[in-house]
């Protein structure tokens, strides 16, 4: 292999650090080791819960018992003690007042992020949600939003303060009986982002979440749940990221988006989990499941993300598209390195007619990885009319790596039409060396490439999250060419 | 002397193609390089920018002052040496703007200047593209991609003119080109011509000449310079063909 420097080139990009793997000290509350009734009685119990949410929680956990975790992903993993791992750890303080009152370790760990919680100092216009472990500790800017008749807080503030919105939503697109990891995240979740939009608003800021793991042994199990009304807008990012750590920790999400009549909203996600170290040693195990219902007639959701984080990544955020001339739209950029494990994709349920989706994947392979896309275009037979067009590229750094494409289209009836593109390239050694000959370092140089490559979906992404996302994607791709 | 090469042999997978070459290149001075397919032009451009996968067994490449066998490619190009590729390559979703920026502030990295403002960066980009009359919206599109052959070439010079190099090695630049885009390109680097740069223009035929006109001109056959002289060497093998040369080379071994 000597006369093949490309190679060598990509041994050595893929060896960069994980740049997010500090700890902060903050002194806790936990649930005790393991799940069972008592777990969740425990939980609902510190989250000061009414009687339906416990109820909801049991009826969850009970169906949870009955199911397998399931084995059709191409992943591999040794199996996941659920009796090992701690279900709920929230920093001690708690009932805040104003941002005094938030433990400034907390504050720190979040400056570190590069996420400010002081609004005074917040420059660009976007509110913010900071989650650590279990709970909520801040959301910003939540009176100015409130003028505008948005709510966005934290679930559990939800839970209280708005339990007849909650009650209507919760769990009406991703139902506790969906999957497994959706059954578990049910019984055990404590606390995510709430977000309403009123009729014909224009939510006058970004909104966005930003979830951090601190604890160790624990699990996170967050919610969120978006509800546009008629006519609204919003557009929602999120964030996250959590410390290095040898043991595998596991992250079960749900994320539901209801949008109703002409109503748009847009999702985004840079995934920063802990991916492990360079052996395969540690990371997060992301196991999450995103849905958004368009209900209403010509509403439109659209899914971008960039997943650069976990050791281990199992999510399709979805679209049904139950109203007419409804919109779904799916664009990611998923990166694996070293012994990361990606499988990734979507799901578009074509119901009402005239409806359309897109899906845009792009995969990014270095190391000894392994990345699937694997993505559902389903077409009922009263979708008439309708349209989808999915192409999934995949970029491979080096020659120990793998990619894979699952796609799966169902199209019920003949007036629609399904288009499904797919590539396979590598970054060739006549780009690197045309980089190098114009005083661009490889490392550059794949950065560049990288970023070109995956700019379709990158454009898609909020302002303030671009800058970020490109950034990662070099990072996380250091030390895989050299 | 800018560049000064000695005895030097260069193989590809265990071949040597080079196979003792000398060849010294003073500022101010356009050296050609001619000779037919597959006696090393391409390979000598390669060694001198130093791509990966060409060993240099034996001979020096010193460039101001310095012996810069082992020294990685993006550092030469940062100390100046510029080489027009014979294929530019496409570089999806990367724009020329961003491109031509990372690579102009790699090279004041290395000087140790701070990165170049904005908006003069754009105001060079506009005043360069018009040196090689690119008309079209050449700062949004991705670096190669799609562009016609004769885009591709002047795209090389406009890059050329971008960076400023002390020494630029034009590989058979010419090849692909019509009358005009090739005037163009003639035109682009007659402009940048001064006494503080050199260029190594290669290529097969006498036609770029008569737009750029060479100091010297070196016929290079099987690996070496078998014959040097003047402008009017390479209107003699536009005449007679390379034959002849082959003949006396082999007369002479």
């Amino acid at each position: 292999m000597e006369n093949n420097p490309g190679t060598n080139i990509l041994d050595e990009v893929t060896q960069g650090d994980y740049k997010f793997g500090f700890y902060t000290d903050i002194e806790n509350d936990f649930a005790p080791r393991g799940l069972t009734e008592e777990t969740i009685h425990f939980i609902s119990a510190k989250k000061e819960e009414p009687e339906w949410m416990l109820q909801f929680r049991l009826k969850a956990f009970r169906h949870w018992l009955t199911l397998k975790e399931p084995e059709w992903a191409h992943l591999h993993h040794r199996p996941i003690n659920y009796q090992d791992i701690i279900y709920y750890a929230a920093p001690k303080k708690k009932e805040l007042a104003s941002l005094d009152e938030v433990d400034p370790e907390l504050l720190e760990t979040f400056n570190k992020l590069g996420i400010s919680l002081d609004e005074q100092k917040k420059l660009t216009g976007v509110a913010v949600d900071a989650v650590i472990d279990s709970v909520s500790v801040k959301t910003t800017f939540q009176d100015t939003l409130g003028k505008h008749g948005v709510i966005f807080c934290s679930f559990s503030e939800a839970v209280k303060n708005h339990p007849e919105l909650i009650k209507k939503y919760m769990g009406s697109v991703v139902q506790y009986t969906d999957n497994y990891f959706a059954a578990l995240n049910s019984a055990v979740f404590s606390d995510g982002s709430f977000c309403f939009i009123p009729n014909d608003v224009r939510c006058p800021l970004e909104l966005s979440t930003y979830f951090r793991i601190n604890a160790a042994n624990t699990g996170q199990f967050e919610r969120t749940l978006i509800v546009a009304e008629s006519n609204s807008y919003v557009s929602y990012m999120e964030g996250c990221t959590a410390p290095m750590r040898d043991e595998n920790q596991l992250h079960a999400a749900i994320v539901e988006i209801v949008a109703m009549e002409n109503a748009e909203v847009k999702y985004s996600t840079v995934q920063n989990w802990y991916p492990g170290d360079k052996n395969g040693i540690g990371g997060i195990y992301n196991f999450v499941t995103k849905r958004g219902l368009c209900k209403g007639n010509n509403s439109k959701i659209s899914w971008t993300q960039v997943e650069t984080g976990s050791a281990i990544t199992w999510k399709y955020p979805s679209c049904v598209l139950m109203g007419d001339n409804s919109v779904g739209e799916f664009y990611s950029v998923a990166v694996t390195n070293h012994y990361q494990q990606a499988d990734t994709g979507t799901k578009m349920i074509h119901l009402g007619k005239n409806t359309r989706s897109t899906i845009i994947s792009k995969g990014i392979s270095a190391g000894k990885s392994n990345n699937s896309y694997r993505g559902l275009v389903k077409i009922l037979p009263n979708a008439s009319n309708s349209r989808n067009f999915s192409q999934c590229d995949s970029l491979l750094l080096g020659d120990k790596c793998g990619a894979h494409t699952f796609p799966y289209i169902q199209a019920g009836n003949e007036t629609s039409i399904v288009e499904h593109e797919a590539t396979t390239s590598k970054i060739s050694e006549d780009q690197l060396f045309y980089c190098n000959q114009r005083g661009i370092n490889t490392e550059k140089a794949i950065g560049l490439i990288v970023n070109g490559y995956a700019k379709e979906v990158l454009n898609k992404l909020p302002m303030e999250f671009a800058v970020e996302a490109q950034k990662l994607l070099a990072i996380t791709l250091e030390g895989s060419v050299g | 002397m800018l560049l000064n090469i000695k005895n030097l042999h260069v193989s590809i997978n265990g071949k040597e193609i080079i196979k003792g070459l000398n060849l010294g290149v003073n500022k101010g001075e356009v050296h050609a390089i001619m000779g037919p397919n597959g006696t090393g032009k391409s390979t000598l451009a390669a060694a001198i920018t130093g791509r990966e996968g060409y060993e240099i067994t034996q001979g020096e490449i010193w460039y101001k002052n310095k012996n810069i066998i082992g020294m990685p490619a993006e550092e030469r190009a940062n100390e100046g040496i510029f080489l027009s590729f014979q294929y530019p390559v496409e570089i999806p979703g990367v724009s020329m703007t961003n491109f031509m920026r990372t690579a102009l502030n790699a090279q004041r990295e290395y000087h140790e200047l701070p990165a170049i403002p904005a908006g003069e960066f754009l105001k060079l980009m506009e005043e360069k593209k018009n040196l090689v009359e690119i008309h079209s919206k050449l700062n949004n599109r991705s670096v190669n991609e799609g562009f016609s052959g004769g885009e591709k070439k002047k795209n090389e010079i406009f890059q050329m003119a971008m960076l400023q190099p002390s020494l630029a090695i034009l590989d058979e630049t010419d090849s692909g080109l019509d009358i005009d885009a090739l005037k163009v390109v003639a035109k682009g680097v007659t402009g940048l011509r001064s006494e503080e740069n050199a260029f190594i223009v290669i290529t097969h035929y006498q036609r770029l000449l008569d737009y750029i006109v060479p100091d010297f001109v070196h016929v290079l056959f099987d690996g070496k310079i078998v014959k040097s002289g003047g402008k009017n060497l390479a209107l003699e093998l536009e005449e007679k063909g390379y034959e002849w040369i082959k003949e006396q080379y082999h007369a002479g071994s």
